[in-house]
């Protein structure tokens, strides 16, 4: 391996591959018995990333995977998942042909059909719902951050004409909206910690610096990838000198590198970054220039957090008072400074106002769209781009009324135009504001995963008249409420294109799979049925095509077969936007908000009559809020903590996967365990009022004491399929114990962190073997 | 004695274990079977009061034969191309020797 200094500091390069061995000027070569591909891999099946790989085929089957050491991404590096992917490709229960349930719902009896029927079902089931509830009964739901978000939208609004598209119950739509919407109103943009990933020429790209910190805020990023970004980036960064802070109730690996390790109590995160603010602003140690010609609100967020105090946060947070005040000088004096923040700032009901600390923290030291601080991306995410291209056709009473419009005007007016999942759920139960006929699943698990309060999901899935799943597997969604089975592609039997920030590149084609097709031919086989004037296009790759002509967010002049040529393309994204005019439509230096400024003081909230700047409030049920309950529920109870090999619900059912991860874990610190007489590798049994599940306990000295965890996703498809038995899908699900409808304000997020809980050994319990 | 071996940089490894599946597809191994297998250190306070370890360690096995086809077709070892965290590199004893002065602590070198 080339090494250079960097910084004083030698650095691995990772750039002295074999040019023989890997053609830097061929998407295509031979390599003895394999015809190499060199291609980028996404879902299905997941994850949020999208690696470069090479695809070794032979004899039309892909018999193995390994990194594309010219890949800007990645370098070469790849995961577990994907260099066992032919596990998943090939695997002994995927289905490849479309089916249709022959028994009851549950029975999982099918019998095989062909494309044209399973279409017909479909075909004759939207019409029925058009001419019997209206368009908007029909409820269109996906998995997160597949490549599948576009595609579904697409068949919603232009297909089936309806605006009712969203994750698969995910409550409080709790992931990444509603930062996405406090991103939205607080800056007019989104960033991203910047780790040099935007750039062509990454790390020595002459405009970037090294981040002198970086702060994981309630993530694990080498495990999770989550939101595009590239986890071990910061293992890169750390090697040229990064320093980190990170605020988790666990030691992960990174926090166990972290010069700052805060670990709270799950809930209370808005506490402390108010007190790190409420120190920063009575030091007097923030940016000044920054916030006076930059800034919003200043005064109003000064007096929200007035009462902060280090002292009083420390009590709520259950930490140590001088963490919180070195945490803070340190984000004042250390620049720049990159914020990771992960999905727990979701997963708590008042997710907006946490979001809006963490950036009023980075606002007042000057920390946006800074070389190595956090840049502003409003650009690169091509599945808006896209989303935007194929619906411009679509009438207004089209996307009128959508659900969730009438719980709060953020839904009706605001940034993001997705049906608000927890509204979408109250309409199957209640039939208000209207009834839903239909759904169709695109590659969303629902109960074994997101959908919080597994089993009502469960109970309202099944009094859906119709429901058609698009999905790899037959899932235990699948088997307890599908009518019909579209089977998918998985990404080597792809055509299609992958931008989230940089590169834009394109996947394609180099295997089939039995009879199964992606998600755009899915979307375009149907729409030609049902709107046939709004779907022109031959096939899907003269789909990609179209829409490649007018990404909003990528400068690439070309289409997909010269993309697979070019391999990456970036379009540049520079620093200090704000000053340049290239935030705004008019071409003004600031931001695009009402004010030209980073509102501290969201006017776009206030104009809705929603709380403007930062708050503090306890969850629903914890220790302080009803101390009465957590007399018999003790321990914080946070769910979903990711691992190397599984990406949410899937990868089950795959061997190597399974050979390290048998089963479903939770954490507890030893002397938690020691009280209750628990012991390394016991079976135990989670319960609070709302459910229960059992979990193999893993004692770990680095969690917080009187904090739990549990691991979500968890299906068994080694066990019995049919009900009761659903793959053993309510037996380790830790959406048993998590809630529906408790959102905050703004609308946005859910308590899937910061639940309460108690624990006890299963006595007795021995599941049947692992796989 | 052999003239290459494998140098680990302990402080990086992440435990992401893709050394681990890029080896078995590379060896044609079978479930259970390793050519390289990564150890795992729990967290636990140090003696400070304050900082923790945490780590993970790559340990090769005597499967490993340095992935000498590769490396023959001008490729790097699987495991060192494919670790998330760059920690593994390959090369003559003489410049992991070299390597390890210089990273100066938590690293190791393997010869099979």
């Amino acid at each position: 391996m080339d090494r250079s200094k960097y910084n004083g500091v030698t650095v691995d390069l990772r750039n002295d591959f074999s040019e023989e061995a890997y053609p830097k000027d061929r998407h295509v070569w031979q390599d003895d018995e394999y015809t190499v591909y060199r291609n980028c891999v996404w879902s299905a099946p997941g994850c949020h990333q999208g690696c470069g790989v090479l695809y070794y085929v032979k004899d039309g089957k892909l018999e193995k995977v390994e990194g594309d050491p010219n890949s800007t991404v990645q370098n070469g590096r790849l995961c577990m998942r994907c260099l066992a992917l032919p596990e998943t490709v090939y695997n002994e229960t995927r289905v490849t042909t479309p089916l249709k349930r022959v028994g009851e719902r549950g029975e999982n009896k099918w019998e095989r059909i062909t494309w044209d029927e399973a279409y017909d079902i479909v075909e004759e089931n939207v019409r029925r719902v058009w001419d019997e509830l209206g368009p908007k009964s029909i409820l269109c739901l996906f998995g997160t951050g597949r490549n599948a978000t576009w595609q579904l939208p697409f068949l919603g609004l232009v297909g089936f004409k309806t605006p009712n598209t969203c994750g698969g119950f995910l409550a409080g739509d709790a992931c990444y909206a509603p930062r996405l919407a406090a991103m939205n109103a607080f800056m007019g943009n989104s960033f991203i910690a910047d780790l040099a990933q935007v750039h062509s020429g990454k790390y020595d790209d002459d405009r970037w610096q090294v981040p002198a910190y970086i702060v994981m805020w309630g993530c694990d990023p080498l495990k999770s990838n989550s939101d595009g970004f590239y986890g071990h980036w910061v293992v890169d960064a750390m090697k040229r000198g990064s320093k980190l802070m990170t605020i988790d109730p666990r030691v992960t690996w990174l926090g166990a590198r972290s010069d700052i390790l805060i670990r709270l109590r799950p809930g209370t995160d808005t506490a402390l970054a108010m007190a790190m603010l409420h120190v920063i602003v009575e030091e007097e140690i923030y940016d000044r220039e920054f916030v006076e010609k930059w800034t919003w609100g200043f005064e109003d967020m000064k007096n929200a957090v007035s009462e902060m105090t280090p002292a009083r946060a420390a009590e709520i947070c259950w930490i140590k008072e001088d963490q919180i005040v070195r945490a803070a000088r340190t984000l004042a004096a250390e620049k720049p400074w990159a914020m990771q923040w992960g999905v727990a700032i979701d997963h708590c009901k008042h997710a907006t106002a946490l979001a809006m600390a963490i950036m009023s923290l980075m606002a007042i030291t000057g920390q946006i769209d800074r070389p190595g601080s956090n840049i502003l991306v409003d650009s690169g995410y091509v599945q808006a781009d896209i989303r935007a291209a194929v619906s411009h056709n679509v009438p207004p009473e089209v996307t009128q009324d959508r659900l969730g419009n009438d719980w709060s005007p953020l839904r009706k007016y605001g940034h993001i135009s997705q049906a608000f999942t927890d509204a979408a759920l109250h309409a199957i139960e209640t039939g208000e504001p209207y009834p839903i006929g239909m759904v169709f699943i695109s590659s969303t698990n629902t109960f074994a995963n997101m959908a919080a309060e597994a089993e009502r999901v469960y109970r309202a899935l099944k009094k859906v008249p119709f429901v058609a799943i698009a999905d790899l597997w037959l899932t235990p969604t699948a088997v307890a409420c599908a009518d019909v089975f579209l089977p998918v592609a998985t990404s080597p039997e792809r055509d299609g294109i992958r931008g989230w920030w940089n590169p834009l590149r394109a996947i394609y084609k180099v295997i089939d799979v039995g009879e199964a097709k992606t998600d755009e031919e899915i979307a375009l086989d149907l729409i030609k049925r049902l709107n046939p004037e709004d779907a022109k296009w031959d096939n899907a790759v003269e789909l990609i095509d179209y829409v490649m002509e007018d990404l909003q967010s990528s400068r690439y002049e070309g289409n997909h077969a010269s993309l697979i040529e070019d391999g990456e393309f970036y379009t540049d994204i520079d620093y200090f936007k704000y000053e340049t005019g290239r935030l705004r439509a008019d071409g003004q230096p600031g931001f695009n908000t009402a004010s030209g400024r980073v509102e501290l003081f969201c006017l776009n909230f206030d104009d809705f009559d929603l709380p403007a700047v930062t708050y503090w409030e306890e969850p629903t049920e914890s220790p302080v809020r009803t101390p009465e309950l957590a007399e018999e529920y003790p321990f914080v109870l946070t769910t979903g903590q990711r691992s190397y090999e599984f990406f949410h619900s899937e990868h089950r059912q795959v061997k190597t996967m399974r050979e390290f991860h048998p089963w479903p874990v939770s954490e507890m610190n030893p002397e938690d365990a020691a009280e209750l007489g628990l012991e390394d590798g016991d079976w135990i049994e989670i319960e609070n009022t709302h459910g229960k599940g059992k979990f193999k306990l893993s004692v770990n000295p680095g969690m917080r004491r009187g904090v739990v965890n549990a691991e979500q996703g968890w299906w068994f498809p080694e066990r019995e399929g049919a009900e009761p038995e659903l793959y053993g899908v309510f037996e380790s699900n830790a959406n048993c114990l998590t809630v529906q409808f408790d959102v905050g304000p703004h609308s946005y997020g859910s308590p899937y962190k910061n639940m309460l809980c108690r624990v006890k050994k299963a006595v007795g319990y021995h599941p049947p073997a692992s796989l | 004695m052999q003239s290459y071996g494998l140098l680990i940089d302990n402080r990086y490894c992440t435990g992401c274990r893709s050394c681990e599946v890029a080896c078995r597809n590379e060896r044609e191994l079978s479930l259970g079977q390793w050519g390289i297998k990564v150890l795992e250190l729990k967290p636990f306070k140090l003696a400070d009061g304050k900082h923790w370890e945490h780590r993970y360690v790559p340990v090769p096995t005597a499967e490993c034969d340095l992935c000498g086809e590769r490396v023959a077709s001008g490729e790097q070892p699987s495991c060192v191309m494919h670790c998330l965290a760059s920690v593994i590199e390959y090369g003559t004893l003489e410049d992991l020797a070299g390597i390890m002065a210089e990273k100066g602590e938590m690293t190791s070198i393997f010869i099979p």
